[in-house]
């Protein structure tokens, strides 16, 4: 790894073009990781500066510095326990005001502070100037002009964060007004006193947290009982006299006066109002007159994700069938090598089970490719603004649109990223709900089962198919969410205050790296736990093998044929003998397979999986998809005796086969959607809730599905589907 | 005379000073962390199809909040916005 001359943090509100920022920055030498513990992000890169390398570090977007959020929590933690030489705070200059609340918290703080003043443009074609030398003046601190988007003064704001003038930290200090100044000196010169955390806080600092109600800071002090219970002796009588004469708390007090100090500096002149352009009304203003219109709205953006959908499957097509060609190919390659367990693994195990899910590796890419332009361009965010009242009614949040939509909300999605994206829910139990429901959606693994199921049984009404089976996965998370937030998972709602961004072409780079690092999850998958996967199945399905005395009258009858078949010269006789021999391989498979592990253990829960209408060979595929829903197809073909090769007619075959129809199909269908998330989408629910709670998932959803499955199959039955 | 009302209250396109913000705890903290406090000038800008949440604009940028959290707010309205 390059040796860093100094690490840079890039601090800022969400929305300000951060990220964007930083990827400008350091291009693709970056790398995406997680704090320790917990599961907010952490990006790092390099970038060369004449004087050296320089590490620089992009901190979780934020408005504040408070103890309520994990992402809060860890920018504050990474600034005074890793204390980088300083940070560039990127600004949104539309909304300057607010985005300096943050700034100010950095300078009591006292990080040397680099202002990187973004989408100054924006501001401008809105008839403001702003004066950023007298900004820098007013805040002494440097400030660099940005578009981020194009690059342009990124790396002045590097160089002018590296040259910075002050070299150590300096708290800035201002004033909180008649009512706090006072017990903030007393309490900043006990602190200084005894020397508390004098080398990771400054005194005030600390002192301005305890009278926030600061949970993490008011901890620390614990650790000293008497110096605690002094402080909070002050805090708590300050915050009687604020109660009885302004009716409010110190912590809103210290909000309003860090507010009112900004506004004092902006009146100096910082922003100039050019009349001659005012009273433009706002272009993403314009937008949303239509987009969240209270009819045109909901239509539209029903319209967005239908035409997602099938933009992804017109598109898809085409480069899914290269991989699947390829894999063909591959597979007649395979064919070469001599018969035997080795052939039979590569074919039937390794290159059936990765190709199928490579094949979708072009439709997930397109569809996140999607996805991304809607959160990058800043539709998402309506979209939570619209649907959250209907989310609240089933406990959930208007932002939970976004991990239900990458799960397979529109179907094509994957759990895994899903999952992760509900980190953005800020509540606990919110985004249990969430992450728990997410699974249910029609994720790209279980399409193609879908597709198999329609193209057999309802082979006039393919789309109409996949519409319901979308449906039935978003009322099933709904119904679900509202069961688990009525019972074990309770408690209040968040609140939603979100801001809406100004509507913004998303850019190429920011689409390309984010598009990947979901399409990656997904890859890996494929590499990993799959190929894992398909081997296991494989060899459940292979051993054990058939044994001799039991495969001995197949084998013999079959070589008596073979002799037949050598001496035989009749065209219509040989067509004869070769249809007997086929079925009788068919047969002796049917055995081998009714006697491996995997047919034992689906004939053992056969009993039970009747009621649904499964037979022991859907038995195994299912299981296979307890590890990845990917391998139920190809194992449901494997588990029919059928090669590869003859998959194409698949469905005409399961359409005819004993013990399947209408209400089978139906049931298999429902099961399949909602039954226990992946093995991959498990561990990312266990990262981001706990192993009990992913526990509870595979059991929770495997029940939740097999009941659905069993009352559409018995009431289907009963209707003589 | 000026009016004092509930934020809840507003019209699409009304225009008013914030007055008080009662609002406590984590909900307190994050609408004063968003700008929300006393003495800004809130637009109300839209509402979602269902009435609720509703959208402001304040300090330059679009605000979002449900009709329950806007209960905890009261907004001045200027003297030539009475009807």
């Amino acid at each position: 790894m390059t040796e860093a001359i100094a690490t840079i943090a890039l601090a800022g509100n969400p929305n300000a073009g951060k990220t964007t920022l930083f990827n400008a920055l350091t291009g693709s030498r970056q790398h995406v990781g997680n704090y320790p513990g917990i599961t907010v992000e952490k990006k790092e890169g390099f970038v060369d500066m004449p004087s050296g390398a320089v590490r620089v570090i992009d901190l979780p977007g934020t408005y504040s510095m408070t103890a309520y959020s994990q992402e809060e929590l860890v920018a504050r933690d990474f600034l005074v326990k890793e204390r980088p030489q300083g940070i560039i705070n990127v600004i949104d200059a539309t909304s300057l005001e607010r985005n300096l609340y943050l700034t100010v918290q950095f300078l009591e703080l006292g990080i040397p502070v680099t202002l990187a003043l973004n989408m100054v443009d924006a501001l401008e074609s809105k008839g403001i100037r702003i004066d950023s030398d007298r900004l820098a003046d007013l805040m002494r601190l440097p400030v660099v002009r940005t578009v981020a988007r194009s690059g342009l003064g990124v790396r002045e704001a590097l160089q002018a964060a590296l040259t910075h003038p002050r070299k150590s930290w300096e708290p800035l200090s201002i004033s909180y007004g008649p009512d706090l100044d006072p017990v903030l000196g007393e309490m900043t010169k006990l602190i200084s006193g005894t020397g508390f955390l004098a080398d990771t806080y400054p005194p005030r600092w600390l002192a301005l947290k305890f009278l926030e109600n600061d949970l993490v800071v008011r901890q620390l002090f614990e650790a000293d009982y008497e110096l605690h219970r002094r402080l909070r002796d002050m805090a708590d009588e300050v915050a009687r006299h604020c109660e009885k004469t302004l009716k409010t708390q110190p912590e809103f007090l210290i909000a309003d006066y860090r507010y009112g100090y900004i506004s004092s500096i902006l009146r100096q002149g910082v922003l100039t109002v050019m009349p001659d352009l005012q009273g433009r009304a706002d272009l993403s203003d314009k937008i949303d007159a239509v987009l969240t219109h209270q009819v045109a709205g909901p239509a539209i953006m029903l319209a967005i994700l239908y035409g997602l959908f099938s933009v992804t499957f017109t598109l898809g097509e085409v480069p899914m069938g290269w991989v699947e060609a390829a894999f063909a190919r591959l597979a007649e390659l395979a064919g070469k090598m001599p018969p035997g367990l080795t052939r039979s693994l590569v074919i039937d195990g390794i290159i059936a089970g990765v190709g199928g899910v490579l094949g979708f590796v072009p439709l997930i890419l397109i569809m996140f490719l999607g996805i991304t332009f809607l959160e990058d361009s800043g539709y998402m965010a309506r979209m939570a603004y619209m649907l959250d009242r209907v989310f609240r009614i089933f406990g959930l949040h208007g932002s939970s649109v976004v991990p239900f939509i990458i799960s397979g909300g529109i179907p094509g999605g994957c759990a895994v990223p899903g999952v992760m994206a509900a980190r953005t829910l800020r509540s606990p139990k919110e985004k249990l709900a969430t992450l728990l429901t997410a699974p249910f959606m029609a994720c790209g693994a279980k399409v193609p089962v879908f597709i198999l199921l329609a193209a057999a049984f309802f082979p006039e009404h393919g789309a109409r198919v996949m519409f319901l089976i979308t449906l039935a996965g978003w009322a099933a998370a709904l119904v679900a969410a509202k069961m688990m937030r009525s019972t074990i998972i309770r408690g209040p709602s968040t609140p939603f205050v979100m801001e809406l961004p100004p509507y913004r072409m998303p850019t190429a780079m920011g689409l390309v790296l984010h598009t990947w690092e979901r399409g990656w999850q997904y890859i890996r998958k494929a590499g990993t736990v799959i190929l894992a996967i398909a081997v296991l199945i494989w060899a459940m399905m292979t051993f054990p093998g058939l044994p001799q005395e039991k495969a001995a009258p197949y084998e013999a009858e079959m070589s008596g044929i073979r002799e037949q078949l050598q001496a035989e010269t009749g065209e219509a006789a040989r067509g004869e003998l070769e249809a007997s021999l086929a079925a009788l391989e068919l047969r002796l498979k049917e055995e081998a397979l009714t006697h491996s592990l995997a047919g034992r253990l689906g004939q053992a829960i056969e009993p039970v999986t009747a009621w649904a209408g499964f037979d022991w060979r859907t038995n195994i595929a299912l299981l296979g998809g307890i590890a990845a829903k990917e391998v139920i197809v190809s194992t449901l073909a494997t588990a029919h005796s059928l090669s590869d090769a003859e998959n194409s007619d698949f469905a005409g075959r399961i359409a005819s086969a004993p013990g399947w129809n209408t209400s089978v199909a139906v049931s298999l269908m429902i099961f399949v959607l909602l039954y226990s998330p992946c093995f991959v989408t498990v561990v990312a629910i266990a990262r981001e809730a706990s192993w009990g709670w992913a526990a509870f998932s595979v059991v929770f959803n495997t029940a939740f599905a097999f009941a659905l499955a069993t009352a559409t199959y018995q009431l289907g039955m009963s209707l003589g589907w | 005379m000026s009016t004092i009302v509930n934020l809840r209250q507003m019209r699409v396109d009304q225009r008013g000073i914030i007055k008080t913000v009662a609002a406590q705890g984590e909900l307190g903290r994050r609408i004063r962390d968003m700008g929300l406090v006393p003495g800004t000038e809130v637009t109300v800008i839209g509402r979602a199809p269902l009435k609720d949440p509703v959208a402001l604009r304040l300090k330059g940028f679009t605000l979002t909040l449900r009709n329950s959290e806007a209960d905890f707010i009261t907004v001045e309205l200027p003297e030539d916005d009475l009807d």
